[in-house]
């Protein structure tokens, strides 16, 4: 966890990039979009679709693998993945992930991404980014009238936002340790 | 040059990331399609997932979650626990037998009552982001799904095809954004275009101010569209405002109320009348099942209301002896056929008014066909509003069968 209160990087360890198990790259993500695409299905789980967890996975990993490339990598995976159960075309879901992840890396490099609060406050400004870019493109690439509903959007950005740091705790127990 | 390329490696291929999105992006709008192969990829990799998890979870989930939630008292032995509990299972599993059973008889009714030919399958997923819905079906080509095929349940549509994979299918829903189907209102016979808004409810457009629109009233497909038949049930108008030039018209989809399980895609589909509007105060009582009575009218063939006419006219002419095509004289079409435009049993008392007698022959037959269609096998029964006509006994076909709201999750 983090180190006293400091939430930039102060400390070499909280520059180093973290290790995963190869199965834990495929299975999580793929369990995002699973869950993603069927728990909305019943009734009661509905709120499940207004959960970015593709976003979050995306977030985590590019925040700590710590590099730029690896966080592109990852965005542009899930975000084309998200395309393929989209009924929009594919690059939508892609590009604006693309751009979370490898901005979701560079700030990794700043902070101590292991500090809840940074986490958390990361989730949420980059919810809002992904959800302003995609608007952005439905607007502009594909001239679709669809509004953005800025209270109702910063109020899903503080949910994703707590739901993404226990997540993140979560998957914290998945990392290899050294 | 290299030591460029070095110094600003990532923002290089973020930037070639970007721009080979946003060509794709063009290229599928320019060319109104898609990458297909990363689709089928992406649904091929979840769907037999998905599959498996729906598979287990309706054929085991409701019977051990009620199981193991019902273990409750410590005061009773052992060996009544037991007992219990054993019971408690096999009930259990015969309600859910119970339940699969009745809701397969009325998909089963309901596609028997169709004219439509169409094909069941079940909902493995959801696809939802801003504006949009879809759902996953676990139906493709395979199966005989095309793309663009309108999809169905009991209760009204559901959307249309937008993609189509060997072993799944995305399915538009109606309250998709992009989703839209031309409708028809039961009462007034208004026209116009039903449209999602990306929530849970719909609007229909292009209605202009002047004509006349009652908030409850039904709206059905009207057939316009070459996607959904005519007469499917779509939504019930929750606000009616006036515009400038159009009316506002919100609705709530029949189908989109809960995410149905188990949908119809229609392979081939075929018109129906829309029903007519019960009147406002009209006393409603439960059919009898006209299977067992013997006095009901033939019921017609398949085809339109004028092909159901012009074979009533040859029946009329043949119990005539008349021979159409041949000579000049012309058979009496206000004679009373028993079977073809009478009740079984009466004969030859001609109507007053010829052409009101044929076409209540027609509606006593429809009627009787559906209500059939409708107690046949599933024990169904539906509710008739009466509507006396001339003293006939014919009855409105009611709008959409009930006893079916089992279906959605």
């Amino acid at each position: 966890m983090a180190t006293g209160h400091h939430i930039l990087v102060d400390d070499a360890r909280q520059v180093r990039r973290a290790r995963y198990p190869k199965w834990v790259l495929f299975v999580v993500p793929l369990t995002a979009l699973l869950i993603q695409i069927y728990l909305p299905l019943f009734e009661t789980l509905r709120f499940v679709s207004k959960i970015d967890l593709p976003l979050l996975v995306t977030i985590y990993f590019a925040l700590m693998s710590r590099s730029q490339l690896r966080g592109l990598a990852i965005g542009l995976v899930l975000g084309l993945a998200q395309d393929s159960f989209s009924r929009f075309y594919i690059g939508m879901y892609g590009l604006c992930k693309t751009m979370v992840g490898y901005m979701s890396a560079s700030v990794g490099m700043q902070f101590d991404v292991e500090h809840p609060f940074v986490r958390m406050m990361l989730c949420l400004v980059f919810y809002l980014f992904h959800q302003f870019l995609y608007w952005v493109l439905q607007r502009a690439v594909l001239d679709q009238p669809v509004g953005f509903n800025m209270v109702g959007e910063a109020l899903l950005a503080v949910i994703n936002a707590l739901i993404g740091v226990a997540i993140f705790h979560f998957l914290d127990k998945l990392r290899v340790r050294e | 040059m290299d030591s460029f390329l070095h110094r600003y490696r990532n923002v290089s291929v973020l930037f070639v990331a970007i721009v080979a999105q946003i060509a794709a992006i063009a290229w599928q709008v320019r060319q109104d399609n898609d990458v297909p192969l990363l689709r089928v990829w992406a649904v091929s990799a979840v769907t037999p997932v998905a599959t498996a998890i729906e598979n287990i979870r309706s054929s085991a989930f409701g019977i051990f979650g009620d199981f193991f939630a019902g273990h409750g008292s410590r005061d009773e032995t052992r060996t009544l626990r037991a007992d219990r509990d054993r019971l408690r299972l096999e009930n259990q599993l015969l309600k859910d037998q119970l339940a699969t059973a009745q809701q397969a008889n009325a998909l089963a009714g309901f596609a028997k009552q169709s004219p439509s030919k169409m094909i069941g399958a079940r909902v493995i997923g959801m696809t939802t982001g801003m504006g949009t819905h879809s759902v996953l079906i676990d139906r493709g080509s395979f199966s005989g799904v095309e793309k663009g095929m309108a999809v169905v349940t009991p209760d009204g549509i559901v959307g249309k095809v937008l993609q189509v994979y060997k072993f799944a299918s995305q399915v538009l829903s109606v309250t998709d954004a992009g989703f839209a189907a031309s409708v028809e209102s039961q009462k007034n016979h208004t026209r116009g275009v039903m449209k999602g808004l990306g929530n849970s409810s719909a609007k229909v457009d292009y209605v202009p101010s002047g004509q006349k629109v009652d908030v409850g009233e039904v709206f059905y497909t009207s057939g316009d569209d070459r996607v959904f038949p005519r007469g499917m049930p779509a939504g019930k108008v929750t606000s009616v405002k006036d515009g400038a030039t159009f009316q506002e018209i919100y609705i709530d989809p029949f189908a989109a109320e809960a995410t149905p399980e188990e949908v119809f895609v229609l392979v081939d589909p075929v018109h129906q009348q829309i029903p007519e509007a019960p009147p406002p105060d009209s006393p409603v009582f439960l059919a009898p099942d006209t299977q067992t009575s013997a006095d009901t009218p033939e019921t017609p063939s398949k085809g339109t209301q004028a092909d159901q006419l012009v074979d009533q006219y040859k029946k009329i002419g043949a119990a005539q002896n008349h021979e159409f095509g041949q000579g000049a004289t012309v058979p009496n079409f206000n004679l009373k056929v028993p079977g073809v435009n009478a009740p079984m049993g009466s004969a030859g008392a001609s109507g007053g008014s010829g052409a009101r007698s044929a076409s209540g022959g027609i509606l006593s037959s429809a009627a009787g066909s559906v209500a059939r269609a409708a107690t046949g096998g599933s024990g169904i029964v539906r509710r008739v509003p009466v509507a006396a006509t001339g003293g006939s006994g014919a009855v409105h076909i009611a709008p959409r069968p009930v006893g079916v709201s089992g279906l959605s999750r």
